[in-house]
């Protein structure tokens, strides 16, 4: 097994975490945290296929490295704004949980 | 071409994305009520770039083509606005400048304070989502496409809870999360894309790309992803509490606008990156999803109590109606995707859609400012009070419903011909349903507004004549996207309405949709029928009550987070096994 099937086969690990995690995890931080785990997941993938699709006499596609900058700095910012929602939530309700919407007026 | 920078006119599409970050990066700085002022000076400037756009877009009669620095793809990042793109464009500033004026009244700065929070962050995230708006229309490549997405779903997010109540926050969070859920989605497809194609430049991907294991992939989660986002039916979970809540001239926003960008996108991925890997099952799975969130939609709207929320559930059978052209645009082969007849259909629908929409909203809203309350059942006199809004609200309502003379109409009506020049005689019942069903929530609201009340029992707040015209303005401007017919689509389609056949089909539409808001409102309509009459009428009211009740539970059930985050799994599945099999026409 050559160096990028491993690190598809840990992204593809990281994502399924992420996902299994965004699924149950109940409370919106560990969705969050999920989230950035399965963000991470897509980030390597996109890093092996970078190296897969290196040209002759160089180590690795650049492209793909500028857009997942790119890519880091989005997801920094909606993990910023995601938590900044839900400090505001704790704040004006004292909890933190999606689910107990009114039962009728939603 | 290295040093060419695309088309001549191509600088003003840089420029229509510029201008709403620039006007909002000023604000910041200039601070306090000086917000208000430079986003009301660049609405007119926006609307002023995106009509010399269209006409820059009809004299070179191609697309118009800018090149970043001066670099083509696949290295380089083009800005490219073809005919869909401009069309949006336009319609998307039109609706900005609507909102605008109606929001000077709900968002200006007390004269008293010098920053107040809330008009604050409004007028600066108004221009943050026409920015990113504009970024997705003109966007070549699929990467740019999502970062103008997400900076999508970042202004929209603080608009939801601009009130800051705990019920705000709660949608906020939950549309937050729920569409990052999507984005990651969205990505993973366009790495995958990369790394099969080696770009994810729009013309260069289209010519590359083959209906393989790679692209089905991508476009399965791709479109899932993206559906999540646009909140199509059942991945609505954070629609009707985020739009619902939210102040009126943000719902406009949220609702005429925001959602546009995503299904925007899919109509992208699906008719010009991948038209050959779209299969006929895809196509048709895509657009039976939009059938149910008609169905569900609209009977929930129905159900509701108070008026922003219908017009909230409205929003998601709405978006129903703009997933039906999929199967659609199909060419005579019925294997690739075309622009053609359906997907000006669809866009029709969608300018039609932002325009009477955000009218909806905003009528609604004045209603609640001027009553202090929402709630359908006690509209009782509001229609002498308020009769502009009132006004507003019914043409808003008139031109979502497709009869003559809108521009939904001509949408429909370029729809229901592709539905029978291809033999899919289905999806032509689901588009004169979902018209009468949206002619159903019209009639239950003004059925309420028009019933009188004494004067004296009524205490109406003055709300802003400003707010009342824009809003009568938007609903106008929706009908009268009808003239379309005139320039450039195809004359014939433009029958006459008082013909005989059009006169009926309106009639029937109407007689339909009271005969639904009858038999599905919360509350009777009428006074209790006399005995006699009841017993076969009361039975239908009970099967209609009971198909009331069940969609309401189908719709609480699909909106809990495990049954959307698992939904959303099993239509990318879906999607990919459709994809891999449905070839067959």
């Amino acid at each position: 097994m050559n160096v990028e099937t491993l690190f598809a086969l840990c992204a593809c690990a990281l994502v399924g975490i992420g996902l299994y995690g965004l699924i149950v995890q109940p409370h919106p931080l560990r969705k969050l945290v999920a989230f950035n785990i399965m963000g991470s997941g897509v980030f390597v993938l996109f890093g092996a296929l970078a190296k897969r699709g290196a040209a002759a006499g160089m180590a690795a596609d650049p492209v793909p490295q500028a857009l997942l900058i790119t890519a880091i700095v989005v997801a920094f910012a909606a993990t910023a704004v995601t938590v900044a929602v839900l400090l505001r939530l704790i704040e004006s309700t004292a909890t933190a949980s999606l689910a107990n919407e009114p039962p009728s007026g939603e | 071409m290295a040093l060419s920078t695309g088309t001549h006119a191509g600088a003003l599409l840089a420029a229509a994305v510029l201008l709403p970050f620039v006007g909002m990066l000023l604000g910041v700085l200039l601070g306090g009520r000086q917000v208000q002022r430079v986003a009301l000076a660049c609405m007119p400037l926006g609307l002023a770039l995106a009509l010399g756009i269209t006409v820059a877009w009809l004299r070179e009669g191609q697309t118009l083509v800018y090149l970043l620095g001066g670099w083509a793809p696949p290295l380089g990042i083009a800005l490219r606005a073809d005919g869909l793109a401009v069309a949006m464009l336009l319609a998307v500033a039109a609706v900005v400048c609507g909102i605008g004026m109606y929001a000077r009244a709900d968002f200006a700065t007390p004269p008293d304070v010098r920053e107040s929070r809330a008009a604050f962050s409004y007028w600066l995230l108004l221009m943050a989502v026409w920015g990113a708006l504009n970024l997705v229309f003109v966007s070549g490549d699929l990467f740019t496409l999502y970062v103008a997405l997400e900076l999508l779903t970042f202004a929209g997010v603080p608009l939801v809870c601009l009130a800051g109540s705990g019920e705000t926050l709660r949608a906020a969070l939950r549309y937050m999360l729920f569409a990052l859920c999507g984005s990651v989605l969205y990505l993973l497809g366009a790495v995958l894309l990369y790394g099969g194609y080696g770009t994810l430049d729009i013309p260069l991907l289209a010519g590359a790309v083959q209906p393989g294991a790679i692209a089905r992939t991508a476009l399965a989660l791709m479109t899932a992803g993206l559906l999540a986002k646009t909140a199509l039916f059942p991945l609505h979970i954070w629609l009707p509490p985020a739009h619902g809540g939210a102040p009126a001239a943000a719902s406009a926003v949220l609702s005429a606008l925001v959602i546009k960008g995503s299904w925007f996108l899919v109509l992208r991925l699906w008719l010009d990156v991948m038209p050959g890997v779209v299969t006929w099952a895809s196509a048709q799975l895509l657009a039976g999803l939009g059938a149910t969130a008609i169905v569900v939609g609209s009977v929930v709207a129905l159900r509701q109590e108070r008026l922003k929320l219908l017009v909230a559930y409205s929003t998601v059978a709405q978006i129903g109606y703009l997933f039906l052209m999929f199967p659609l645009a199909f060419d005579a082969t019925g294997n690739v995707l075309v622009h053609g007849a359906a997907s000006t259909g669809g866009l029709l629908q969608a300018v039609s859609h932002a325009t009477a929409k955000a009218a909806m909203f905003m009528a609604a809203g004045l209603v609640y400012a001027a009553l202090g309350h929402d709630r359908i059942a006690d509209l009782a006199g509001i229609a002498r009070a308020l009769p502009v809004t009132v006004l507003a609200f019914v043409l808003a309502g008139i031109a979502l419903m497709g009869v003559v003379p809108s521009g939904a109409y001509l949408a429909k009506k370029l729809l229901l011909d592709a539905a029978d020049g291809s033999g899919q005689w289905w999806w032509t019942i689901v588009l004169q349903g979902g018209a009468a069903f949206t002619a159903a929530y019209v009639v239950l609201v003004l059925g309420s507004a028009l019933r009188r009340r004494s004067a004296a029992l009524m205490q109406v707040k003055r709300v802003s004549r400003l707010a009342e015209f824009a809003a009568l303005l938007l609903a106008v401007g929706s009908l009268a996207l009808a003239l379309a017919a005139l320039g450039p689509l195809p004359g014939h389609l433009v029958s006459n309405p008082l013909a005989p056949k059009e006169l009926a089909m309106t009639l029937l539409v109407l007689v339909g949709g009271a005969l639904l808001a009858l038999g599905l409102s919360r509350a009777p309509l009428l006074a209790a029928p006399r005995p006699a009459a009841a017993a076969p009428a009361g039975r239908l009211r009970q099967a209609a009550l009971a198909l009331g009740i069940a969609c309401e539970q189908a719709d609480r059930l699909v909106r809990r987070w495990s049954f959307a985050s698992i939904g959303l799994l099993t239509l990318a599945a879906l999607f990919g096994a459709l994809l891999l099999v449905g070839r067959a026409t």
